[in-house]
């Protein structure tokens, strides 16, 4: 395979993942909002920082109010990550790597483009605001449909896998990043109202309010919720989950290419270091610090994988 | 409905009738519901924006990417007809190839005074660097697409020879698997001709052209200048059907005097590059040295015989506007027989003679750039106001070897489907040829062009056309 597509597969898939995490943090934020119980203001700040957008946004605007954050993070092509920058970019990666998809998987790719595009015209309504953020979720549950479905199992399969991984690692990272002062034992005893809005609000922003009341009691600690985040194998957003893939997609490649490389080693480290850890020994560490390491880590893998499989010359 | 009957209509004769060819399809014509063939039509539309069968339009910032119009009536030729074409499009394609070999070795058709050595000498298409190069399996133009018009029963023209990378060959691809889907009745009633195998074809004919020194089988690449160019979705679409990788130059490297892609495992070599990228911008270091499409050295590693150039640079001398007129004479005097297919008469307007021939009767011929394509600077006379004539008439005369002259040929029409029902319209042809040592294939079909507005004559998809589905029949 051309190490120019390794790279679209992996960017594609990671621009998608994109569309959908920002459709989440913008529900979050919007549910916050409705609901009065805060700040709403330093809500929203709290999701454009999430979003990684912080620099751009305050470049266009002095306040953050729904109205303004919500077109920011989905449509405004002044941000590059917004969710029609992203589906656009999504798209002209998958028509570069047209060749290595299934025709269900560009046929996706494409229409969802074509209606996102359109719905994401002008601005997004109130009212039709969870429309919206539910369109873009099914575009992304669409094209990862058609690829589980029809793709084979090889290296361009592995290299969406990483792409997701990557992308979803990082994102779970940056909503404890900006959250984590809430989820500190420290900062407050169990259970004031204010603290469980909070942990609701970061649980709902990775769709896994339900899945966490199913795996835990009603009791919602700091710990509980971090310990889901960041060490539960089975919620498939977690850290963890996310690097077991990333190391999954990376030993597939090492067997099928019959070569192991800088990438191979520094993802073994990386898992070797989150399974030395239980949520007591997070918070030892320091959750920020634990956090800023794991971005860190997460980054100069992604580099690593660019770098030895040659996505540029 | 008068002015149309000028023009000759390759469905319609008259007022009910039909020509024999679309005997079987106006059976069945007859028994389908406008209605069902309007929501059909719209079908095809959805399905070429959905599979991405587009076309980008150059300077056009928002809607770069653009549908080219499908229409249901597909063009239909008889078989007798076809094998005419095909043996005149063969006859062509041996010619050029001869002559594209002779023209940068010993050059004896200049000697022979039959084409005149300025021609060839000042013209830009002409590549000095070809000078005394063989190709491997000394096939110059491994694909060529063939314009063709017809203005009657018999009389077929060509209108250019497309020598250098003609595309559109994934449209005769998709139109016939759009009609496939949307009619599939049609074509267990009609014996056509299948087109599907060009791809497999494609790929067979490139390899073996391989350099001699390829041992094993050979690595067949697609050199696309990336996904802003017009022709992107072809380039894809043919690496798909291929099944080979579609690189860009900057994928690419000059490795051990071989041409080599970056792949996930390293640098893999190349053996045939079919290359959509024009000769300009192939080598930065032989050619314009400011292209960032093509692979610095490719030139040289194409010089010591190790890699297959598709089509050979410099191989737009041969689909030169004014050596066009000379076909005739190149065809008679490399094969030694009359021209099958005819060439529309041609006024060169470096000539005095005819460059005041031209002018006296500019408002009814079709004037060219002789380096053009796509219609760009093209004059068509008796369709331009007096402004334009004027205006274009200066352009001529200062700088008159840069055009040449044709009359307004009556080209054939055949019906779109239209609000109001069938409608005539303006059509061309390009079938595509297939050469390599083992021989010339030419798919039983092509790509056939049609002007939508009515009374238009200009097919190209930059200017609106539209195209069809094009039948060879059986027998």
């Amino acid at each position: 395979m051309l190490g120019k597509t390794a790279g679209g597969l992996y960017w594609m898939f990671r621009f998608l993942e994109r569309c959908e995490n920002t459709a989440r943090l913008v529900e979050a934020g919007f549910r916050i909002a409705l609901t009065r119980s805060n700040d709403p203001a330093s809500e929203w700040k709290s999701v454009v920082t999430t979003a990684g957008a912080r620099s751009n946004y305050d470049a266009k605007y002095d306040t953050y109010e729904a109205a303004y954050v919500v077109d920011f993070l989905l449509r405004d092509p002044a941000n590059p990550s917004s969710v029609l920058s992203a589906v656009e970019k999504a798209r002209t990666n998958a028509r570069m790597v047209r060749t290595a998809l299934t025709t269900e998987v560009w046929e996706a790719v494409n229409e969802g483009w074509m209606g996102l595009k359109q719905t994401l015209k002008s601005p997004v309504k109130e009212t039709d605001l969870p429309a919206v953020l539910g369109e873009i979720r099914r575009h992304s549950a669409l094209v990862r449909g058609a690829l589980h479905g029809t793709m084979l199992r090889n290296d361009i399969f592995d290299f969406t896998q990483m792409g997701i991984a990557l992308e979803r690692a990082d994102n779970t990272a940056r909503i404890i990043d900006v959250k984590y002062y809430t989820l500190l034992p420290s900062a407050s005893f169990v259970g004031s109202a204010l603290d469980n809005v909070q942990w609701e609000t970061i649980l709902r922003s990775v769709s896994a309010h339900r899945s966490f009341r199913w795996l835990n009691d009603e009791n919602m600690t700091p710990a509980s919720v971090a310990d889901f985040l960041i060490l539960d194998p089975r919620f498939p957003r977690s850290l963890s989950f996310c690097s077991r893939i990333l190391e999954e997609s990376l030993g597939f490649l090492a067997k099928d290419y019959g070569t192991r490389l800088t990438c191979h080693d520094m993802i073994s480290a990386q898992r070797d270091r989150l399974r030395g850890h239980t949520i007591a020994t997070v918070f030892d560490e320091g959750l920020h610090q634990f956090i800023t390491a794991f971005i860190d880590d997460i980054n100069a893998i992604g580099q690593q994988i660019e770098k030895d499989y040659r996505f540029i010359g | 409905m008068d002015l149309e009957r000028r023009h000759f209509d390759e469905m319609l004769l008259g007022s009910d009738g039909v020509r024999a060819p679309y005997a079987e399809y106006q059976k069945w014509f007859a028994n389908e519901d406008p209605t069902r063939l309007s929501k059909k039509s719209k079908e095809a539309e959805a399905f070429f924006r959905r599979t991405g069968i587009t076309f980008n339009v150059y300077g056009q910032a928002e809607a770069q990417e653009r549908l080219i119009p499908f229409d249901l009536i597909p063009r239909i030729i008889a078989n007798r007809e076809w094998t005419k074409l095909s043996k005149g499009i063969k006859q062509r394609v041996v010619a050029i190839n001869a002559f594209l070999h002779d023209i940068y070795h010993r050059q004896e058709i200049l000697r022979a005074g039959i084409v005149p050595t300025e021609l060839i000498s000042r013209n830009e298409a002409f590549l000095p660097q070809m000078i005394g190069l063989t190709p491997p399996g000394k096939v110059y133009t491994h694909i060529v697409g063939t314009d063709l018009v017809r203005t009657g029963e018999d009389d077929f023209y060509v209108l250019e020879d497309n020598a250098r990378t003609p595309s559109g060959v994934s449209y005769m691809l998709e139109n016939r698997e759009t009609m496939l889907q949307m009619f599939p009745e049609l074509f267990s009633q009609i014996k056509v001709q299948r087109v599907s195998d060009y791809p497999k074809n494609l790929r067979r004919s490139l390899a073996a052209c391989a350099p001699q020194g390829c041992s094993g089988k050979p690595t067949v690449a697609i050199l696309t200048p990336g996904i802003h160019n017009s022709a992107y979705f072809e380039h894809s679409f043919l690496a798909d059907q291929m099944g080979v990788e579609l690189v860009e130059g900057h994928d690419l490297m000059v490795v051990d005097g071989h041409i080599a892609m970056r792949t996930t495992r390293g640098y893999k070599n190349i053996d045939v590059l079919y290359r959509r990228v024009d000769d300009d911008y192939l080598d930065p270091l032989n050619f314009n040295p400011d292209s960032m499409l093509g692979v610095p050295g490719i030139m040289d590693v194409y010089r010591a015989g190790n890699i297959t150039i598709a089509n050979a640079p410099g191989t737009g001398i041969a689909d030169d506007k004014a050596i066009y007129s000379y076909m005739p004479d190149i065809i008679e005097f490399y094969t030694g027989e009359k021209a099958i297919l005819k060439n529309v008469e041609t006024w060169r307007c470096s000539e005095p003679d005819s460059l005041a021939y031209v002018l006296e009767h500019l408002e009814e011929l079709v004037v060219k750039e002789v380096h053009g394509s796509g219609a760009y600077g093209m004059l068509v006379g008796p369709a331009a106001s007096k402004k334009e004539l004027s205006s274009f008439a200066a352009k001529l005369r200062k700088n008159p070897g840069n055009y040449i002259a044709q009359p307004t040929l009556s080209l054939s029409t055949v019906p779109i489907f239209a609000k109001k029902g069938l409608a005539p319209r303006h059509v061309d042809l390009r079938p595509f040829a297939l050469v390599s040592p083992e021989g010339i294939d030419i798919a039983p079909g092509g790509l056939t062009r049609v002007a939508l507005k009515a009374g238009s004559l200009v097919v190209n998809s930059s200017q609106g056309g539209g195209t069809k589905d094009t039948w060879v029949l059986e027998d």
